[in-house]
């Protein structure tokens, strides 16, 4: 993948320690101008501790942070070119909603005029005009969200954090949100960066994903990339469907792998360099796997349908293969030539795949 | 005991009890408004007449003024000083992660329980070695000592039930330190510094030793009434000038309790801090 | 942004990038800001607790010669203390009558604390303000009034004759060590109430609710869950009455007569009448050292107590 030359945001090596205990551990992430980017993985694994060294809640324990060529070891939150949507909204609660708008205008004394159409400007934006004069416990949870939004907005920040800014909302309102949220986005052509523990969120919004566990990032990707290319079994397991499959190099240095159930693989040289007779994660997606009702004429592999599973629009398979527990999901395309009959529980099969279709992924 | 039984079935006895502690605590004091308004010079049975004489005579003698006005200017100064050195203590304590928290806070609080003699000579020790001559100077900072904790007492739920979201919030849009306390910390806080300064301003007008071992020739009202206790014959006069102060105090505190306990969480309520 | 935006983009300019130096110090160390808060305060309880009580330590090693100190140590004060019987004497007299005012405070305030936490359902806030109301004010007269009552020809005296139960006024009410602890037990009680009920307030009501449903009867839950969950409310209680009074001397100048002083009115003579500082210094310390040594005693027992208990 080609770097941009120029980052909006660098994060270079950054840890951040609380007591012996290490938070985030040696991150290092360039994001985007304009681009819509996502802090993902599982609760504790740090993306909070790393957004708030972004804003400037808390210092940086080792590393650098770039924002826009401007190094921010030592800028306090207030002068950084950056604004925070909290995770609870922190409306103020003694102030309506316009002069919650307006909080940050203070510093740049517009006129009175100019203010109020300011925050006219932001409540249309955030589709609440008429909302001015109430108070936060006035509001309901996803227009707090909103005035959230518009007071971070209104200041036009090169970079609008958002931490789990969806969190507080009911599924129909979340997924509002979330389009609400993208449009936005690209309306405005602010950077995002959002930081979410719900895959589906995060790949539905986001031009890239970091996903984040124990505090390192394992995998920056685009959506479509984490998809096609995870790196590990749980970024495998984010989304859709997987086979995997434990497999033992056959012998040092040879292409191939012996996988337990589908025999010798081609995997292309992937499999980094272990200590002898260590097992090593492949995954096929059944979207990948070719269902034969007769033996195949090259590499395809015999089994036994055990169950069918009507998905709308589609089949899964479960095939029983000889050596292997689980069975192994085939995902029946419509137009799959090689199946005249959708297959029946008993029915012996064989199924085959590209190579290119093995991944190979990092032992966790 | 006659605490049995946590069900909400009224307890009969343990009700009487409460009537009864509510007579022990009250009674007493009550005893001064009632014979302040009595038509002799000594406080005893029979009642035979009813005055308001005494507090006349009240008004019309200048020491009085003199101490009031000297522990009102006392109270005022210590009341306000000891909140604002209070808000940032306990704001302090209550947010940043600072180590020696727990030492620091029970040091604080000592003054409530270390008997007030100790404090009161230990400091004038201090300023006799230093030469400080005594004057209500001397007085308000004895005060202060009494009342920091009191005020950091007060001001601590506030703090800990504040989310800490709202101030960097603040920061987020734009505003330093300074700016976020005045428009942010400050208008949230309202009601607990509302409930400091009334609480500080009732100690340090009521407190005694401090001032009986601290105060030059200017007196302040507990050490004027004090003075005039030896007198059989002013009696009724300090009864009547005791029930204004009782008055005045018990609405002050009873204020200051009621502001700073609205919106706290339950369990904040009447916890003394360790 | 859309079109709108075009009159009040201007507004907003570049932000200022730089913070001041120190600022910048500030931001990067959250310790150094919350001690910068902390200072002032901290700063006068080191001027106003910990400098005076070494001066007062130093002092109690000093002698007086007439209004000046002669500040060559010598155990002399200390001497004095453990040698003339009326300091022993009025010593463990305070820790007596102190110690009988809060065995009998925490006795009286803990039903009422267990009223309010257990039986006041409405206004609960209210009550707290009521029973805690007399004690932020009015120290002095508070203890006035007992001296009102008790008197020789005060309230309770006077009343009894009026009605003819008595011919005489009874003398034993006033100027007895019986007084003194009446007095500071009534002076006092919002220190024992609170924490008590502080931590009876805090008992899970399901806890409660699952030994009545294992069987016991309200007095065994009483003594089997909730004063053993209480506890460490009573201890606090304790403590906090316990010690304040110890050194309390008003209440024994207004209602204690000769025979009832206690250890503060030696304390406060010496800086008064007597006029000799560094041996008020002394009683001051011992004062203090006889508190701590109490104290500590308390706590062993009940820590003896409770693995005792279990
Ligand atoms: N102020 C702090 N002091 C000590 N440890 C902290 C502090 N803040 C966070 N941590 C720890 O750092 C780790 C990462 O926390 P963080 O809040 O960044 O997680 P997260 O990924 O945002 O999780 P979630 O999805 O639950 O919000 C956690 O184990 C947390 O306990
Ligand atoms: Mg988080």
């Amino acid at each position: 993948m080609t770097e941009p030359s120029d980052p909006l945001i660098s994060i270079r090596d950054v840890s951040k320690r609380f007591g012996t205990f290490k938070a985030v551990d040696g991150v290092s992430l360039d994001i985007r101008r304009g681009e819509f980017f996502s802090l993902l993985g599982a609760s504790g694994s740090g993306k909070t501790t790393l957004l708030r060294m972004l804003a400037g809640f808390e210092a940086v324990s080792d590393g650098r942070i770039v924002i826009d060529g401007q190094a921010m070891e030592e800028v306090p939150p207030h002068f950084r070119p950056i604004n925070m949507v909290f995770q609870n909204y922190a409306i103020f609660p003694h102030l309506n909603v316009r002069d919650n708008i307006a909080y940050g205008l203070r510093k740049f004394r517009p006129t009175p005029a100019q203010r109020e159409a300011m925050v006219d400007e932001m409540l249309d934006l955030i589709k609440l005009p008429g909302y001015g004069n109430r108070r936060a416990h006035e509001l309901s949870g996803g227009q707090r969200q909103r005035v959230a939004l518009a007071r971070a907005l209104i200041l036009k920040p090169k970079v609008l954090l958002l931490d789990e800014p969806l969190g507080a909302l009911d599924k129909q309102l979340r997924e509002q949100m979330q389009l609400e949220l993208r449009l936005l986005q690209q309306k405005l052509g602010i950077t995002f960066v959002l930081v979410t523990h719900d895959q589906e969120e995060a790949l539905t919004l986001s031009d890239r994903i970091a996903v984040m566990s124990k505090g390192a990032v394992i995998q920056v990707d685009t959506p479509t990339g984490l998809y096609e290319r995870p790196k590990n079994r749980v970024i495998a397991g984010f989304i859709g469907n997987m086979n995997f499959f434990d497999a033992t190099p056959s012998s040092t240095g040879s292409p191939q792998v012996d996988v337990q159930g589908l025999g010798l693989v081609a995997v292309n040289g992937r499999v980094r360099a272990r200590s002898d007779g260590a097992t090593t994660l492949i995954a096929i997606r059944p979207e990948k796997l070719a269902l034969h009702s007769e033996a195949p004429v090259t590499g395809g592999v015999a089994g036994v349908v055990q169950a069918l599973q009507y998905l709308g629009g589609r089949h899964m398979v479960h095939v029983t293969l000889a050596g292997r527990d689980t069975p192994v999901a085939v995902a029946l395309q419509g137009g799959q030539a090689d199946v005249t009959l959708t297959p029946a529980p008993g029915q012996p099969v064989w199924i085959s795949w590209k190579d290119d279709a093995v991944l190979v992924l990092d032992a966790d | 005991m006659s605490g049995r039984s946590h069900s909400h079935r009224p307890n009969r006895g343990l009700q009487a009890y409460a009537a009864l502690f509510m007579v022990f605590l009250y009674g007493p004091i009550l005893i001064i408004p009632l014979f302040s308004f009595v038509d002799a010079l000594y406080v005893r049975f029979p009642i035979e007449a009813l005055t308001f004489r005494w507090y006349g005579e009240l008004w019309r003698r200048e020491p009085v003024i003199d101490a009031l006005g000297n522990s009102l200017y006392v109270a005022a100064i210590v009341s306000v000083v000891s909140t604002a050195i209070g808000v940032f203590a306990a704001k302090a304590i209550a947010r940043n992660r600072v180590p020696g928290t727990g030492a620091i806070v029970t040091f604080m609080m000592l003054p409530l329980v270390v008997p007030g003699i100790i404090f009161a000579v230990a400091i004038l020790i201090v300023l006799n070695r230093m030469g400080v001559a005594l004057s209500l100077y001397t007085v308000m900072a004895g005060h202060l000592v009494v009342c920091l904790p009191f005020a950091i007492w007060s001001l601590l739920p506030r703090f800990e039930g504040f989310d800490p979201s709202m101030e960097e919030a603040s920061g987020d849009l734009g505003e330093n330190g300074w700016w976020t306390f005045w428009r942010v910390t400050f208008p949230i806080m309202a009601p607990g510094i509302a409930a400091s300064l009334l609480m500080t301003f009732t100690v340090s007008f009521d407190e005694f030793i401090m001032a009986f071992f601290l105060s030059g020739t200017q007196q302040t009202l507990p050490i004027f009434v004090w003075g005039q206790l030896r007198f059989p014959s002013q009696f009724p006069s300090i009864l009547a000038l005791s029930t204004l102060i009782l008055a005045a105090s018990f609405a002050t505190v009873f204020l200051s309790l009621w502001i700073g306990r609205i919106g706290l969480p339950k369990a904040a309520t009447g916890e003394i801090p360790k | 942004m859309s079109g709108a935006n075009a009159g009040t983009g201007a507004v907003i300019s570049a932000r200022p990038a730089t913070a001041g130096r120190l600022s910048r110090l500030m931001f990067r160390h959250e310790v150094l800001r919350g001690y910068t808060m902390l200072a002032p305060a901290l700063v006068i309880m080191v001027l106003a607790i910990l400098l005076p009580f070494v001066l007062m330590i130093v002092m109690s090693f000093w002698d007086q010669v007439g209004f000046d100190f002669d500040t060559t140590p010598t155990l002399q004060n200390y001497r004095e203390i453990a040698e003339k019987p009326i300091y022993s004497a009025l010593l463990l007299r305070s820790l007596w009558v102190s110690g009988i005012a809060t065995l009998a405070t925490v006795l009286v305030c803990y039903p009422m604390a267990y009223f309010v936490a257990f039986h006041v359902h409405r206004h609960k806030m209210l009550w707290l303000i009521i029973i805690t109301l007399p004690f932020w004010t009015s120290y002095l007269m508070r203890i006035f009034s007992w001296k009102v009552i008790l008197g020789y020809e005060g309230v309770i005296n006077s009343g009894l004759m009026s009605i003819g139960l008595i011919d005489a006024p009874l003398d034993f009410l006033i100027y007895s060590p019986g007084a003194v602890t009446l007095t500071l037990a009534h002076t006092w009680a919002a220190f024992a109430l609170l924490p008590i009920y502080v931590s009876l307030e805090k008992i899970d009501r399901s806890v409660l609710e699952a030994a009545a449903d294992l069987g016991d009867s309200p007095l065994v839950r009483f003594f089997r869950i909730t004063l053993p969950l209480s506890m460490p409310g009573v201890i606090a209680a304790v403590f906090l009455m316990f010690i304040p009074t110890v050194g309390d001397y008003v209440t024994p100048t207004l209602v204690g007569g000769p025979d009832g002083a206690m250890i503060g009115n030696l304390l406060q003579v010496q800086f008064g009448g007597v006029n000799n500082w560094p041996m008020g210094a002394a009683i001051a310390v011992v004062m203090v050292l006889a508190i701590a040594v109490v104290g500590l005693c308390f706590l062993a027992l009940t820590a003896l107590f409770r693995r005792w208990a279990t």
